[in-house]
């Protein structure tokens, strides 16, 4: 049961990283604004992905125990 | 500057030290404490996926698009988390089929073809060998940086003849190491826990060289991100890094076709593979990796964007290439020692690499591309030779030192070209024609051997035309015309274009093309029939390998063999010492203390098979067991059999559902019998009380009367006289009373007498009328008869219908009006059956009372008015009635007087007996 709920959250954490990581989510953050200096794209790309790590991380660590 | 001896012997003290870490890791494997049995461990070796091309490329790409440098790694993050589901069944599928490489995999599940596993070797080993070609590059070139072979804008003078060049040795010093721990001893899984180990030390190495610049470059020699960013955002032509698509190339289809790239090749490199899927201890390893490689894969990223900026704002555009400013960004700044720690660090994912791919190709190219030839020629006579063991690893050997050869020599036949420096992702657009077969494979039972090659050959057609043709007539080696006017002028045929086809970069384009065709030809041929026996097996095994757990399919050989034959055979390729010890090993797991114990029934003989699966490939250890094994293919029952298993379970479930519904219907069933039982009862407990009840009354009369002429001696006669005539008559009453009870229940009961004669109806109404006359007189009241001049007869009992008459008759002379009553009796035939209708014009019943008056002992109208009776009446009437087939109803209007009605067939069951 838990196997079969942790595969069912990784396949939707792999469809919302394909939605957030492309278009058309993600031409809404190539702008030229900065965040701290940083500019927005780069910002948000690398903030997916370490989102994405830290949510597979929880999932399989958590169905580890 | 630095000496050449000093990065030569540093380079070979790195890779002493990699001998080390992989004796070290043989060692303990050996000592049964293995090193890698680890999650971080396996997650680390994985990141050989990190190459020289990416280790340098990565910063080139940046330097020249900005973000676009991120969808090779972007597409590993989300494909591994989907590896819990597609890799996880990869391994178990290759742990319990003994699968050694990803062409044995895919020979394997297409009914064990061996042209299949030749086509995907030959494919691997083209798309492949050019990117092991690129590795000895970044080593050279980074070798000639370093020496200082290099004008002032670090573009390498000249290149020494081959007998000195390093790179060469390097190559050379990579096929030994490879050869020492990559092909040791034959193993039946194919394991190197020795070169795994060095993997995950390379992959240490290289993030710990790549961050070490990277934070030299953006906190050292600038003031962090931010002062890079502001820095190039300065600067017009930096500006356009940092928006998404500044060089206006690609597109977003383009980025996506990058990301899903990437996402294939994570799985379907050879290396890849390898280590994910064949050099896995512990499919539990897994789950770790599924966010430890990601996150290897975002901590090397990390200052890519700031060394590209940072070169860029060193040295300007177009002067020094991009590809090198991990090197020559230290190097202008006078460190060497950073330089030459970038430069080990390079090296590393270069030998990382280049181990690990020519490790998997060499298995590919031995079990099935040479050993299959080997079977064919009738020269070799592999029956008669002793022992294979030593011929099994010269070919891997061989192959791994030839592999490694090529690789040098399209290195120095390609040099700087762009077929060279381009071959990382068209590299994995070759990897990514896999992916159809192998996924279709694993979830689809109809794919075929002919649509699995059709699949193949048309991918690797196309990624031939649109991609490798290409980037060979960008070198100059073939005449670039054909690119500007497609072949023989066609201009549809433009290899970058196809079909006219624009808006897409080469890569993209080939993708979309190339998998179109595999997938396209692969579904459609291998729907053209049904699979075969042997497709249909490893198909069911592939697709169901979660569910068929550890029992074998031992169905597979039917015919005995000696196993006296089948351990001789396994030796000649396993060798004897582990041939003894697998053997042993499972006659102790069968409870036998000898191997000679053992009988050679089909599971043995699928055991062996396995075993040898391993050494030489799936393909070849069919053809080799069947040397000894009289095969017998699998008979058509034993394949359906298995084909059937799904139906099976479906048709168990469909059973279950019949079943359950089948229970739910008798629970209704018992339910409805349970509240009838329960009606009953309570129809019983209420007839019970009725009839004491009735009983009850002329019992109290009789008794009170009889009593009073006990006590009074004195009563006189004409008192007396009353009373005996009133005794007499409720004991009438009781005993009509007891005889109706009787009668009820005879009848109900089904064990009533009936003597049935000819019956006209006429008559008996007519009989009945008469009967009932002084009754009638009693009222003041007239009754009609309204008869036909003859019905047919019926044949019937005479003495129940006349009861049912005189019921029907007492019952309308009770209710009617004293004085004005009126009567009127009708018998109609129509031909099937008659009808008797008794009207009266008394007060009538009320609807819902209507009901009512059948039920026994329950008459109509209320309490008081109640004419006498005992309330059996109408009950029984309807029960003889229904017993000749006819039926007995009411109408009513109130105020206006009742109807009671009946009906008999002329013919009934009943009737006749």
């Amino acid at each position: 049961m838990r196997k079969g709920l942790a595969g069912q959250r990784l396949v939707a954490v792999f469809i919302a990283g394909l939605v957030l990581l492309n278009y058309p989510i993600l031409s809404l953050f190539d702008r030229p604004q900065t965040v701290l200096g940083l500019p927005l794209l780069h910002v948000y790309l690398f903030s997916v992905w370490v989102a994405l790590i830290l949510v597979v991380a929880w999932i399989v660590e958590r169905g580890a125990r | 500057m630095l000496p050449g001896w000093l990065i030569v012997g540093a380079s070979f003290a790195y890779l002493l030290l990699l001998f080390a870490v992989a004796y070290f890791g043989d060692r303990r494997a050996d000592a049964g404490r293995s090193v890698i049995d680890n999650p971080w461990v396996f997650s680390l070796s994985l990141a050989v996926y990190c190459t020289a091309w990416t280790y340098f490329g990565s910063v080139g790409r940046a330097a020249s698009g900005g973000p676009w440098f991120l969808p090779t790694y972007l597409g590993p993050t989300l494909g591994l988390t989907l590896a819990w589901l597609v890799v996880l069944k990869m391994i178990r599928i290759a742990r319990s089929y003994r699968v050694t490489s990803i062409a044995d995999f895919v020979a394997s599940r297409y009914g064990k073809s061996h042209l299949l596993g030749g086509l995907v070797t030959l494919i691997a080993v083209v798309g492949i060998v050019p990117y092991i070609a690129l590795q000895l590059k970044a080593i050279s070139s980074g070798y000639a940086l370093l020496v200082g072979e290099h004008d002032p804008l670090f573009r390498i003078e000249s290149q020494a003849g081959w007998w000195q060049d390093g790179t060469l040795y390097i190559a050379l010093a990579l096929a030994a190491f490879t050869v020492l721990f990559g092909t040791r001893h034959l193993d039946t899984t194919e394991r190197h826990e020795g070169m795994v180990a060095a993997i995950a030390f390379e992959s240490v190495v290289k993030l710990f060289a790549f961050l070490a610049v990277g934070i030299y470059v953006t906190y050292w020699l600038y003031d962090g991100f931010g002062d890079l960013y502001a820095r190039a955002a300065a600067v017009p032509e930096l500006h356009r890094l940092l928006a998404f698509d500044g060089a206006g190339r690609l597109g977003y289809g383009g980025w996506f076709a990058h990301v899903l790239l990437a996402m294939l090749s994570i799985i379907f490199l050879p290396r890849q593979f390898q280590i994910a899927v064949v050099e896995n201890v512990n499919e539990q390893h897994l789950r770790r990796a599924t966010w430890v490689f990601p996150a290897y894969l975002l901590a090397i990223n990390i200052f890519v964007i700031p060394i590209a900026i940072g070169g860029l704002l060193h040295f300007g555009r177009g002067t020094v290439d991009p590809d090198t400013f991990v090197l020559t960004l230290p190097l202008a700044h006078g460190q060497s020692a950073l330089a030459l720690l970038v430069f080990i660090g390079g090296l590393s994912a270069a030998t990382g690499m280049v181990i690990v791919e020519a490790i998997a190709l060499s298995t590919m190219v031995c079990n099935d591309l040479v050993m299959p030839m080997l079977l064919r020629s009738r020269r070799l006579d592999l029956a008669r030779e002793r022992d294979l063991t030593g011929l099994l690893l010269g070919i891997r050997r061989g192959a791994i030192v030839v592999l490694l050869l090529l690789g040098y020599l399209y290195f120095r036949l390609a040099g700087e070209a762009y077929a060279l420096v381009s071959i990382g992702l068209i590299s994995f657009a070759a990897v990514a024609q896999f992916a159809p077969v192998v996924i279709g494979g694993m979830y689809w039972r109809g794919g075929t051997r002919e649509g699995a090659l059709a699949g193949l050959l048309a991918g690797f057609a196309v990624w031939v035309y649109t991609l490798l043709l290409p980037s060979f007539a960008k070198s100059g080696w073939l005449d670039p015309g054909f690119l500007e006017h497609g072949v023989l002028g066609l201009e549809w045929l433009k290899p970058e274009q196809l079909f006219g086809l624009t808006g897409l970069d080469n890569i993209s384009h080939a993708l979309f093309w190339s998998l179109l065709a595999n997938i396209g030809c692969y579904v459609a041929v291998s729907m053209l029939r049904v699979p075969t026996g042997p497709e249909a097996t490893q198909g069911a095994l592939f697709v169901d390998v979660f569910r068929s757990g550890a029992a074998a399919p031992a169905s597979f050989w039917r015919t005995g063999a000696e196993a006296g034959e089948l351990v001789p055979l396994v030796a000649r390729f396993l060798g004897q010492r582990r041939t003894e010890e697998a053997f042993g090993a499972y006659a102790r797991s069968h409870g036998l203390q000898q191997v000679s114990e053992l009988k050679a029934d089909p599971e043995l003989v699928h055991f062996a098979e396995t075993l040898l699966a391993g050494a030489i490939g799936s393909a070849s250890a069919r053809v080799m067991v069947s040397t000894v094994v009289q095969a017998e293919p699998l008979g058509l029952g034993e394949v359906m059999d298995i084909l059937d298993e799904a139906s099976q379970v479906r048709a168990y479930s469909h059973k279950l559902e019949e079943k359950s519904r089948a229970l739910e219907a008798a629970t209704a069933e018992l339910r409805a019998a349970n509240e009838r039982l329960k009606e009953l009862d309570r129809l019983k407990d209420d007839f019970m009380s009725s009839v004491t009840h009735e009983l009850r009354t002329p019992l109290t009369s009789i008794r009170a009367l009889s009593e009073m002429m006990l006590d009074d001696p004195d009563i006189d006669v004409e008192d007396r006289q009353r009373f005996l005539g009133i005794i007499v008559s409720e004991a009438v009453r009781l005993s009509r009373l007891v005889n109706q009870v009787l009668d009820m229940a005879k009848i109900e009961s089904g064990h009533a007498e009936w003597h049935n004669t000819d019956i006209d109806l006429c008559e008996l109404v007519r009989h009945s009328g008469d009967a009932t006359l002084q009754l009638f007189r009693d009222r003041g009241a007239e009754l009609h008869l309204h008869l036909p001049e003859s019905v047919p007869t019926l044949r019937a009992d005479h003495d129940r219908l006349l009861q049912v008459m005189l019921n029907l008759l007492s019952n309308a002379a009770k209710f009617v009006p004293t004085g004005s009553g009126r009567v009127d009796v009708t018998l109609s035939c129509d031909g099937e059956r008659l009808r008797v209708a008794v009207k009266d014009n008394g007060p009538g019943i009320e609807p819902a009372q209507q009901p009512v008056v059948f039920e026994k002992f329950r008459q109509g109208g209320d309490e008081r008015s109640r004419p006498q009776g005992t309330g059996l009446g109408l009950p029984i009437s309807r029960q003889i009635v229904e017993h000749f087939g006819g039926r007995l109803w009411l109408e009513s209007v109130p105020g206006e007087g009742a109807t009671f009605s009946f009906e008999l067939p002329l013919k009934s069951a009943a009737g006749e007996g």
